[in-house]
């Protein structure tokens, strides 16, 4: 079956179409995949505000920074967000400054910190999508279970449909997403349903190993292809092509979870501004347990000519941008894209030689 | 007992640790002799190298700062051909330092020195200011026998490469137990005597030797692409990693051709000779599940890239052009 996916992609001869992936993850697989160089060049794959630590906001940075500064304060979070610049700072060089900053890989681990340091403040860097807040969720049962007062969250977590809306309203060139494989299995493929109508746009859910690329990037394309005789018949364009492990609806139990920590507020995507109702925030009644997270809109480029935003939206590929390889590379990035082993530009600065 | 700075002190408790930890473990005839420097017998063309460990947890899944400082020094000395035989090794102890600890990653030390056939003749003792620490430098010395010709730069279009083993056990093995991963994978850590010795007594005829230590795979191959002015191409399916180390690298969003070994090399060698070189190498301890991973290719005859570059064929055809490792390889978000 792949053979012939495979030989269709490679073939493609109708018109000229454009995917954008909506997943950190995406981005990473189908670079280390090579899937680019042997898919017909009228099938152009994109990476859109995929990678959660890439989207965070200067100002959320800052503010992270700020705390881990403060006196008898400790800043633990996930690796990648060691690295993206605030206004003027990232985490790593602040802790090479004095500022306390504890990388760790489970935010479980801090309730053990929090535990055996009670004289610590601890608060922990919660960036995330809808895959990664269930984890919050679990982290805050903990506290509250524990009774822990010296560990809180400062967050920054997102969520998908809003920003397809955003960037399906603001006319990107975009004729299909790859829906992310990661966020549907807590999310479920329905919930791409309204914006697939909305925009008559097609969605497709994949999986990340080579063959389940190849398998969803065919499934879209040949959607595509289809399209208005798809539509004419009342289907709807989202397909599942990651079943073994997403669901029409999700993960319920999780989603409640989310539902009953969290509620829906503006938030700041880096480069791209305030889309209204894309963030979610600690509900008032767990407002204690709140490190500051709200109004951290404060969005400044460290570099005036990056442009990271313009990536972002599929406007531009990362080699258009002025910066890119030159000025801007994984040692020494410009801007968000190029931080996390997940964004789009350290991506393509990897593969630049293709 | 917890280490004070009185062990750095050069006074009675410093010999009390060199009598009761350092002499005792490492026991050699040169040793023994206590003077300011080790006179060594020896003569030819002498390798020499030196480097320093740092890694945290001292102790972890497979190894320790013992057996890993003796490896990484050993190992250097056989990727130039030689055959080492002489170890140093300097102990930077911070306070707080537990000596049950600091004697059994010397018993380590000097089991992982008699394996790779080393004597420690020398050594030295610091303490400072910490929190329990311990760094270690080892310096190695060892003899290029007559006729061995080994160099990063000495590639030729026509070699193939063979990896001796699986990719990222070392790196995976460190940073899960950083990370308090629960998982079974542990360290490569292992001197290369063995499979070098091996090679040479069966003559073949080996052009460049590396270990795969920091930067992983890619980063090495990159730079022998480059110093050698060749194109050098991977087949990804052939690269063996271990299930549990791909599960463990697509947990936290690493790359196997990216993690450090302490017990690997990629070894080139003409075509012609590689039936040769894979059972010596399969033979000799850590080396069973040696293979060849790819080709190196004159620039102008390549079927893709151009001088330097260094290309992987993806499992599904897809061709990826590898770079050295950029920044340090922190674990992604999700």
């Amino acid at each position: 079956m792949i053979e012939q996916y495979m030989k269709y992609l490679k073939e493609y001869d109708g018109a000229p179409v454009t995917l954008m992936e909506v997943c950190g993850s995406h981005t990473a697989a189908i670079a280390k995949s090579g899937i680019k160089t042997v898919i017909s060049p009228k099938i152009r794959l994109v990476s859109g505000p995929g990678c959660p630590v890439c989207v965070s906001p200067s100002g959320y940075v800052d503010q992270l920074i700020h705390l881990a500064l403060e006196e008898g304060a400790t800043i633990t979070t996930f690796g990648d967000l060691m690295r993206i610049p605030g206004s003027k700072y990232t985490l790593n060089e602040i802790k090479g400054q004095g500022g306390k900053v504890e990388m760790v890989y489970s935010p479980m681990d801090v309730i053990r910190l929090a535990k055996e340091h009670p004289q610590t403040r601890y608060v922990f860097g919660a960036v995330g999508f809808e895959t990664t807040i269930p984890v919050y969720t679990v982290l805050l049962d903990a506290v509250i279970a524990e009774k822990l007062t010296n560990l809180q969250i400062l967050t920054a977590l997102k969520c998908m449909p809003p920003v397809i809306d955003w960037l399906c309203e603001g006319g990107a060139k975009i004729d299909a997403f790859i829906a992310p494989g990661h966020v549907s299995v807590i999310t479920g493929s329905d919930y791409y349903i309204p914006l697939a109508k909305k925009y008559r746009i097609p969605f497709g859910i994949t999986g990340f190993q080579p063959k389940e690329l190849v398998a969803g990037i065919y499934g879209i394309v040949r959607m595509l292809e289809k399209k208005e005789e798809l539509l004419a018949q009342g289907e709807v364009l989202v397909k599942n092509f990651y079943p073994s492990v997403v669901t029409p609806q999700g993960n319920e139990k999780a989603l409640a979870k989310i539902n009953g920590y969290f509620e829906p507020g503006p938030a700041v995507w880096r480069g791209m501004g305030n889309i209204p109702d894309s963030g979610l925030y600690l509900r008032p009644e767990y407002a204690a347990y709140d490190a500051g997270s709200r109004g951290l809109d404060d969005d400044r480029k460290i570099n005036q000519a990056c442009r990271c935003d313009q990536v972002l939206m599929g406007k531009i590929s990362s080699k258009e941008c002025p910066l890119f390889a030159r000025v801007c590379s994984p040692l020494s990035p410009q801007g968000a894209c190029m931080v996390s082993s997940e964004g789009s530009c350290y991506q393509n600065y990897l593969n630049r030689g293709n | 007992m917890i280490v004070t700075m009185a062990h750095g002190s050069g006074g009675a408790a410093t010999s009390e640790l060199i009598r009761d930890i350092f002499a005792r473990s490492f026991d050699n005839d040169v040793l023994n002799e206590m003077e300011d420097s080790a006179v060594v017998p020896g003569s030819g063309r002498i390798a020499v190298t030196t480097d320093s460990f740092v890694v945290t947890p001292i102790e972890y899944p497979g190894g320790d700062i013992g057996r890993l400082c003796v490896c990484g020094t050993v190992n250097d000395l056989l990727m130039r051909g030689a055959v080492p035989k002489y170890l140093t090794c300097g102990f930077i102890l911070q306070e707080g330092a537990d000596t049950e600890v600091l004697k059994r990653i010397v018993e380590s030390m000097a089991a992982t020195a008699r394996e790779a056939g080393v004597k420690v003749v020398a050594g030295d003792t610091k303490v400072i200011e910490g929190n329990g620490g311990m760094l270690i430098n080892t310096a190695g010395v060892g003899f290029v026998p007559e006729g061995i010709e080994v160099s990063a730069k000495s590639l030729k279009p026509g070699d193939v490469l063979i990896l001796s083993g699986d990719l990222g056990d070392h790196h995976a093995a460190i940073l899960g137990s950083r990370l308090s991963i629960s998982n079974d994978i542990v360290s490569d850590n292992a001197p290369l005597t063995e499979m070098v010795g091996n090679l040479q007594a069966d003559k073949v005829n080996v052009h460049t030797m590396r270990d795969v230590t920091r930067g992983g795979l890619a980063t090495v191959l990159k730079e022998l692409a480059a110093s050698s002015g060749v194109v050098i191409a991977l087949e990804e399916d052939k690269i063996p990693v271990k299930q549990s180390v791909k599960d463990f690298c697509g947990l936290l969003g690493l790359d196997p051709l990216y993690m450090g070994n302490e017990g690997k090399m990629i070894a080139a060698v003409p075509r012609a000779e590689a039936e040769k070189a894979l059972s010596a190498i399969r033979r000799a301890a850590y080396g069973e599940k040696a293979v060849v991973i790819g080709e190196v290719y004159d620039p102008a005859s390549a079927p893709a890239g151009k001088a330097g570059d260094l290309l992987l064929t993806t499992p599904i055809g897809g061709i990826r052009q590898l770079d050295v490792l950029q920044g340090e390889g922190l674990p992604r978000i999700c």
